[in-house]
């Protein structure tokens, strides 16, 4: 079980107060991750649930239990760290132990949780080295097995990619991910990266400030964005945000369109303008059109066979029932 | 660019590193020559010195006139005990100023080295004459505290700078881990502040050994550690250099040997936090 509950939760550090009231749940066995850009919050909420911070008021319910008063080390939960904080006077065989040493798992138990957990992360033949002797990944990789032979109610992932190389940044993300499937255990995991988010998650808690922006599946937010925040924050690269007169003709103060959905002709089309840079990715090409008199940039993604440079005049052509419109405010308009 | 350095620069470099490291052992190889000569002698010219027979015997008079042994133990049981004591009292501090730091820290901190810059003779008096009120002149308690209590400041600076280098995730991951206060000291604290209480009791002990100021003021004849017994033979009678010379090597080797089987934590302890 590991049903997350918090109730008009906040934080404040002196006079600054870090996380306004806020409500969430988060439901057993659901992937969550909190997303967000930095100083927004998200990795003081998720010590807030591991009890590392004291919340200043409100509740947080574990599995129905109050835990807001509960030391970490009560709440049976499991914590990732982006430092992976492993024990260095310890070898990766003590360190996936130490959890079950100080919850008096017996021996035998123990080696078969660690044979385990080993086996399945790969560890098996560094199990009597020191985190010293571990690439990144390979430490990374212990972390999570000191995590997972607690058999926690939930994991709490800080960050945890983001001290290693892109390349083991997308193998790693994918173990995690079957991580969660074979588990079927709750995981909250805190990233500022929004490509992370949409592939990982079941549910995504946007947040700014302290304050949830959206929550959604990764599909919901792409598709409806609550706002102009969320709009941009969420899809890569960035919605094309357009204001002024051409917003106006579509009844709202903002609209955007995102990358893929504006198709681009050297011929014809609704906008004129001329291409900046262009990215040829191979799969997709991404240019970056100037003087449309829109934005400052309007981006697009096409093929990867297309034939058109910098310098090159084009038309653009958003698809009408892709675009979001925006009010004054930035909320989105229905 | 990467600096070049040809080998010409290296090797000026390398004589000049050996020419003042020789500079700085000069003066402990002279007490060391000198205490193999006659009293007639070491007080002749270098060349004589150095061309002159060699011989024990300022050692065996040493030996009679002075007790070494109780001197020898009188400064075993002040360094061990005034470092033992100080590291009681500073690992708790420098422990709750590392990682539950408060406003005021860094300010007590400062506070603490700050009796470090006082000339130690300007308290004399009134120190003496506590210790003379309380009973504690000529006894080890005495010395022991008053060692303790002028190196503590030291003490507690180095180990809190070695126990700021203690990531404090790792501490939390212990916490998250299921370990309580008590646990999380035993198991991940201590393992890891182990190389620094040991390079910061080192370095006291070798401060508490060689400390004359405080030592030779507060003792008569009981608890008089070894720089009473080498201050003993620079008499107003006249100097007597062999003797003097011989009770020095006495009175170092013992530190000087801790020292060179312990080189690696030394330095360690010397350049903390000096390099990331």
């Amino acid at each position: 079980m590991g049903q997350i509950i918090l109730d008009q939760v906040t934080k404040s550090f002196g006079d600054v107060n870090v996380i306004p009231p806020l409500d969430l749940a988060i439901e057993d066995g659901e992937f969550t991750v909190f997303v967000g850009p930095s100083g927004c919050g998200k990795s003081t909420l998720l010590r807030l649930i591991a009890g590392l911070e004291d919340t200043t008021s409100g509740h947080i319910r574990i599995d129905g239990r109050d835990a807001t008063e509960l030391p970490p080390s009560k709440r049976g939960l499991a914590m990732v760290f982006q430092s992976y904080a492993l024990y260095p006077h310890m070898t990766v065989r003590k360190n996936i132990a130490f959890p079950m040493k100080m919850a008096g798992v017996d021996k035998a138990e123990q080696k078969k949780r660690i044979d385990n957990a080993a086996r399945a992360l790969n560890l098996t033949d560094y199990l009597d080295r020191r985190p010293g002797q571990l690439s990144g990944g390979q430490r990374q990789r212990v972390a999570i097995g000191r995590a997972i032979v607690r058999e926690p109610a939930a994991f709490l992932f800080d960050e945890p990619l983001s001290n290693l190389d892109a390349a083991l940044r997308v193998g790693m993300r994918l173990e995690i991910g079957e991580l969660h499937n074979r588990l079927k255990t709750t995981m909250i995991y805190v990233t500022h990266d929004q490509v992370e988010a949409m592939t990982m998650a079941d549910k995504i808690v946007v947040l700014r400030a302290g304050v949830i922006e959206q929550v959604g599946s990764p599909l919901e937010l792409y598709k409806k964005p609550r706002n102009v925040f969320v709009a941009s924050f969420i899809g890569s690269p960035k919605m094309n945000l357009i204001e002024g007169a051409t917003a106006a003709e579509h009844g709202a103060t903002t609209i955007g369109v995102r990358p893929e959905h504006i198709s681009v002709s050297p011929t014809e089309g609704m906008w004129k303008g001329r291409i900046g840079v262009a990215e040829h990715l191979g799969s997709d090409t991404f240019f970056h059109v100037h003087d449309t008199g829109l934005a400052d940039m309007i981006t697009i993604r096409a093929g990867g066979e297309i034939d058109l440079h910098h310098g090159d005049t084009v038309y653009l052509t958003p698809t009408p029932d892709k675009i979001h419109r925006f009010d004054q405010q930035g909320l989105r308009v229905a | 660019m990467a600096r070049t350095i040809s080998s010409r620069q290296t090797t000026v470099a390398t004589i000049a590193a050996w020419f003042l490291a020789f500079l700085m052992f000069f003066p402990i190889l002279w007490i060391v020559i000198l205490s193999f000569k006659t009293e007639g002698d070491a007080i002749g010219t270098p060349f004589h010195v150095l061309t002159s027979g060699w011989t024990t015997e300022a050692y065996s008079a040493v030996q009679e006139r002075s007790d070494y042994p109780k001197h020898f133990m009188n400064s075993v049981i002040i360094s061990l005990g005034s470092t033992f004591l100080g590291l009681l009292i500073a690992v708790p501090a420098a422990w709750a100023m590392a990682f539950v730091p408060g406003k005021r820290t860094k300010d007590v901190l400062m506070w603490m080295l700050s009796t470090k810059m006082l000339p130690p003779v300007g308290v004399l008096v009134p120190i003496y004459l506590i210790f003379r009120d309380w009973g504690l002149l000529d006894t080890l308690t005495g010395l022991t505290m008053v060692l303790m209590l002028i190196n503590l400041p030291i003490i507690v600076w180095m180990l809190y700078t070695y126990f700021k280098e203690i990531p404090g995730e790792i501490l939390e991951a212990a916490r998250m881990d299921g370990a309580s206060l008590k646990s999380e000291i035993l198991y991940v604290l201590t393992p890891m502040a182990v190389p620094g209480i040991a390079s910061t009791a080192l370095l006291n002990i070798i401060l508490a050994w060689n400390e004359a100021f405080w030592t030779l003021n507060l003792t008569a004849a009981k608890a008089a550690p070894l720089t009473a017994f080498i201050a003993s033979y620079s008499s107003p009678e006249g100097l007597f250099y062999a003797k003097l010379s011989a009770a020095s090597v006495m009175a170092i080797a013992p530190i000087l040997v801790m020292g060179w089987f312990s080189q690696k934590q030394l330095v360690r302890g010397l350049t903390f936090g000096a390099v990331k």
